[in-house]
């Protein structure tokens, strides 16, 4: 086994010293070593989007990077997003009431693309939307709700 | 699946990094912005005993201009580069192709350093380096050298570098007056890599002449596909419609090199191609004006 490495970064706002190996991937390190399983891990090779989660505020993937590469650095997961364990976030309510899931697996690789791209982008095009969302799999909805969700949250429902 | 077992170091310094090649060689690969390394390591499609991590490395994350040229350091990221003006005004080939290099969570990683020297026959940023006419410093403890973008790709996932080198800066030359340049691409979905896709650049003289062009074709052959018969014809020629088909015939039909795939069909490629380049030189030659 390699050199184990210590690293010590932010996640969620809250700091964590880990020691790890060099090729433990950044998912599971969230799922495994802090229990944040929130973050699901579907192709492993950076096509799916459900282990995107939040870089220092970027959305990247985090099956394609390793923990180690996380030290000194701030990581948002989908555990993140709700202020409470009443209050969803925003657009988490609005994938509520679009009805913008069904199995909900490629939710939060969603949620955590679309936090940063309504930040940057609080009005965008159906258009823009589905660009955005480009690099997120979903099997169950068609899409169609989620874009649903994307417009209800940004105040663009018809 | 899992990566298999390696060391990892992260410098902070270029010539740190670069003893660490030197003293490993290819026992040691750099890590960029690990966007196709990674996932090669997690299907173990590429192992290795060594890692050398250069993302600490900030004096290599720059974009800046000097004397007409935009400078543009390896480890610059994509998403960096999709957003900067200096980029927007001064490559306008390189704004417009970025948005297509896959997707925005991966070009919030990638850099454009680690994709050239990767060098993807479908890569899109391999194709605008050579249109552009770019030079690239390579960089070891021992040298550092200068080499033509068009002279860097030597195959399939193979370039110029030896074992203790590594791509370090990107140099996009001027674009002389009177030219327009243009990225089209055809994917089955957007973020995919596209089954054709081309890079036009157009450079007209006072009298509207074409004076130099260029069409370089990504997933064409075995790394960014110069079609210089093709561009060749349009030297010294008014930009006709029936020119550009012509040209745009020739590279499809006799000079690319598409191998086809699960996809689509290599006679499909070529069919792509025409259409893709007649589109690219046309929109080239009306911003060349």
């Amino acid at each position: 086994m390699a050199d184990l490495h210590s690293i010590k970064l932010t996640v969620n706002g809250k700091t964590y010293e880990h020691q790890v190996e060099p090729r433990l991937l950044l998912a599971d390190f969230l799922r495994h070593e802090l229990g944040l399983s929130g973050t699901h891990v579907g192709c492993e090779h950076g096509v799916c989007g459900a282990c995107t989660v939040l870089l220092d505020g970027e959305a990247v993937r985090s099956c394609i990077m390793f923990a180690v590469q996380a030290n000194g650095h701030e990581i948002m997961t989908v555990e993140g997003l709700a202020k409470s364990q009443t209050e969803l976030h925003p657009i988490q309510q609005a994938f509520h009431e679009a009805h913008g899931l069904q199995c909900g697996f490629c939710t939060p690789g969603f949620l955590m693309t679309l936090v940063p791209f309504l930040k940057e982008n609080p009005n965008p095009t159906e258009k823009e939307i589905r660009e955005a969302i480009s690099g997120n799999l979903c099997r169950c909805t068609g899409y169609q709700h989620i874009v649903e969700a994307v417009k209800l949250v940004a105040g663009k429902k018809d | 699946m899992k990566p298999a077992s390696f060391d990892y170091a992260a410098p902070n310094s270029l010539e740190a990094a670069l003893a660490l090649k030197a003293q490993h060689g290819d026992d040691a690969k750099f890590l960029a912005g690990g966007q196709s390394l990674i996932p090669a390591m997690n299907f173990r499609l590429v192992q290795t005993s060594l890692l050398v991590d250069v993302n600490n490395i900030r004096e290599l994350d720059y974009v800046h201009e000097s004397n007409g040229e935009l400078h543009i350091g390896a480890m610059t990221r994509q998403r960096r580069l999709e957003r900067d003006p200096l980029v927007k005004a001064r490559a306008p080939l390189l704004h417009e192709a970025i948005p297509w290099v896959a997707h925005l969570q991966i070009r919030n990683r990638g850099t454009i350093g680690g994709s050239i020297a990767h060098a993807d026959p479908a890569a899109e940023l391999p194709v605008v380096v050579v249109a552009l006419g770019a030079r690239l410093k390579i960089q070891s403890n021992r040298d550092s050298r200068w080499v033509a973008a068009a002279d860097f790709f030597k195959g399939l996932f193979t370039v110029d570098l030896a074992a203790d080198e590594m791509l370090t800066e990107i140099v996009l030359p001027a674009l002389p007056l009177r030219t327009g340049t243009a990225f089209v691409e055809f994917a089955r979905r957007r973020g995919d890599y596209a089954l054709m896709g081309v890079a036009a650049v157009v450079t007209l003289d006072e009298k509207g002449m074409c004076q130099d062009g260029r069409l370089v074709f990504l997933n064409a052959g075995e790394g960014p596909l110069n079609a210089k018969q093709a561009s060749g014809m349009l030297r010294g020629q008014m930009l006709s419609p029936k020119l550009i088909d012509e040209s745009a015939t020739l590279a499809a039909q006799n000079e690319i090199q598409p191998m086809g795939n699960v996809h689509a069909s290599a006679e499909y490629q070529r069919h792509l191609a025409k259409v893709l380049a007649k589109r690219a030189l046309k929109t080239a030659l009306e911003r060349a004006h």
